[in-house]
């Protein structure tokens, strides 16, 4: 039975820094655009402006809800709820830190150490295209439709890139598809990106592609389609399909760090596994987890303000015809390679 | 006896949505329970152990299938006006050959002998590397056809996206 609260309390932890981090993301985000351009950025609400994201969401609370009387209603709710709901999903399966030790019993800092760790992420993330295509297509307009079009074959085309890159990864570490195990195999500086660079590379092209993120922002590009599949949405609704983006980015720079940075893994792990208690250690390796991502988010950020947005033809050959191949070929590589020279 | 209760939930909600997928006026609507039926499968799937059948169910079926589905409702934008007048000929049909089709299963139930029950928690069949090896080793022939069949099928797609070009 502890067990169970144990993992209660840690699914409503996660839930609490999902949403935080995503609250704070959209305040660095526009901290991180100020400093590019050579701003300010916001800073009446608090000091700094650290309380930009309370009155942000405070705003939304409060705008008028408006409901177009020719969508379906259930749809037109059901869309932003359906998005939000992925993207929360998707953290289960991501190993935190070292395991803690509460009371002589180890507790894994994972909700569910799956065998399909991968296969689950991958798998959510697909269903995360539902939320955006009801949206899009019950909003009853054609800038949305077209946004909500744009957005799920877009997601639909760099999953197959996705999925493919993530093969060499699971060969290089003795086959196991658990995320714990990948990261495992990734004990001190022993990190994937260095064996498997060009899979980093298409790995993180995709996760741009699949956060909809500036240079893929094609599905809500302002500029042709207003505002993409959420010209429609008003109030929290549009705050959720927002905030769900953030959880997005924070949990593929997650998976990001898990898979190609060693996840909780740093130099020293193992000395100060031997000096300091178990807990500290965890937190420690917590801390380090915590670290990376905030780097990878930043880096979504940094893109952001650096590369303009692709043309859609463009994206559509980028996806299949130079990172699929790319992808295909990494993997034969790294086959071969290890069938051949056994590493 | 909580594995019990689960499994009497999965049940009910992917009988209940099965029905909702058929009585559902909307076709959008029946797409979406359709998904929530896929789902409710995947538990069931979980629920035996087989942790990689359950994976691509969701991924081919309610990821990749589904969103296809709803493509193409979508696109072909229907209305109740533009519907043409059916014949109740298919609806015969249908429940003639549906009626054959339970009555075989029921048939199969009744001579079969079921194999001794085994909890699902003491076997790892349904572990990625089991099936793995199974399939490259006892079952690599179909495993090799099938995938000569989606070569096939996919060249075939690409050359009738491609015909309109010239």
């Amino acid at each position: 039975m502890t067990i169970f609260i144990f993992k209660a309390v840690l699914i409503f932890i996660i839930f609490l820094i999902s949403l935080g981090i995503a609250a704070y993301s959209t305040y660095a985000e526009r901290k991180v655009a100020a400093f590019l351009q050579d701003r300010i950025g916001p800073d009446r609400a608090g000091p700094f402006g650290l309380l930009q994201p309370l009155a942000d969401g405070v705003k939304m609370f409060l705008k008028e809800e408006i409901i177009p009387t020719v969508s379906d209603k259930w749809l037109f709710i059901l869309g932003p709820c359906l998005f939000m709901v992925t993207a929360l999903m998707t953290s289960a399966v991501i190993p935190w830190g070292m395991p803690l030790e509460i009371g002589g019993k180890i507790y894994k800092l994972q909700v569910a150490d799956l065998n399909i760790g991968i296969l689950y992420i991958l798998g959510v993330v697909s269903l995360g295209v539902y939320g955006i295509m009801i949206g899009g297509w019950s909003s009853n307009n054609k800038f949305a439709l077209l946004g909500a079009i744009r957005a799920s074959s877009q997601m639909i085309s760099y999953e197959l890139a996705m999925g493919m890159s993530v093969i060499a990864i699971i060969l290089i570490s003795n086959g196991s598809l658990s995320l714990t195990a990948i990261v495992e195999s990734q004990k001190g500086l022993n990190w994937n990106v260095f064996y498997q660079p060009v899979a980093f590379l298409i790995f993180i092209i995709c996760a741009f592609a699949e956060c909809n993120r500036t240079p893929f922002d094609l599905p809500e590009s302002e500029s042709e389609l207003i505002g993409g599949y959420h010209t429609e949405y008003s109030s929290m609704k549009l705050g959720l399909y927002l905030f769900a983006e953030y959880i997005n980015m924070f949990i593929s720079s997650a998976v990001i760090s898990c898979l190609f940075f060693g996840g909780y893994n740093f130099p020293g792990l193992d000395y100060l596994n031997t000096v300091l208690p178990v807990n500290l250690v965890s937190l420690i390796s917590i801390g380090i987890l915590f670290v990376k991502i905030f780097f990878f988010i930043f880096f979504f950020m940094w893109i952001r303000w650096t590369i303009p947005r692709f043309r859609y033809d463009q994206l559509m050959r980028l996806g299949w015809q130079i990172l699929m191949p790319l992808s295909i070929i990494n993997v034969l590589v790294t086959g071969a390679v290890l069938t051949f020279f056994n590493k | 006896m909580n594995s019990q209760i689960i499994f009497f939930i999965l049940s009910s909600l992917s009988l209940v949505s099965a029905l909702f997928v058929v009585f559902s006026k909307n076709p959008i609507y029946s797409v979406m329970w359709l998904i929530v039926c896929f789902i409710s499968i995947f538990g069931h799937y979980l629920m035996l152990n087989a942790q990689f059948l359950a994976i691509i169910h969701l991924i081919v079926y309610a990821g990749a299938i589904m969103v296809l589905m709803l493509f193409t409702v979508m696109l072909l934008n229907l209305n109740k006006e533009s519907e043409p007048h059916k014949s109740p000929l298919p609806k015969v049909a249908a429940i003639i050959s549906g009626g054959l089709l339970l009555l075989v299963l029921l048939a199969a139930m009744h001579s079969g002998s079921l194999p001794g029950y085994i909890s699902p928690d003491l076997t790892d069949t349904g572990y990625v590397q089991k099936v793995g090896i199974k399939i490259f080793t006892d079952f690599l022939l179909p495993f090799e056809m099938t995938s000569i069949l989606f070569i096939a099928a996919m060249i075939g797609a690409v050359v009738l996206a491609k015909k309109e070009k010239h």
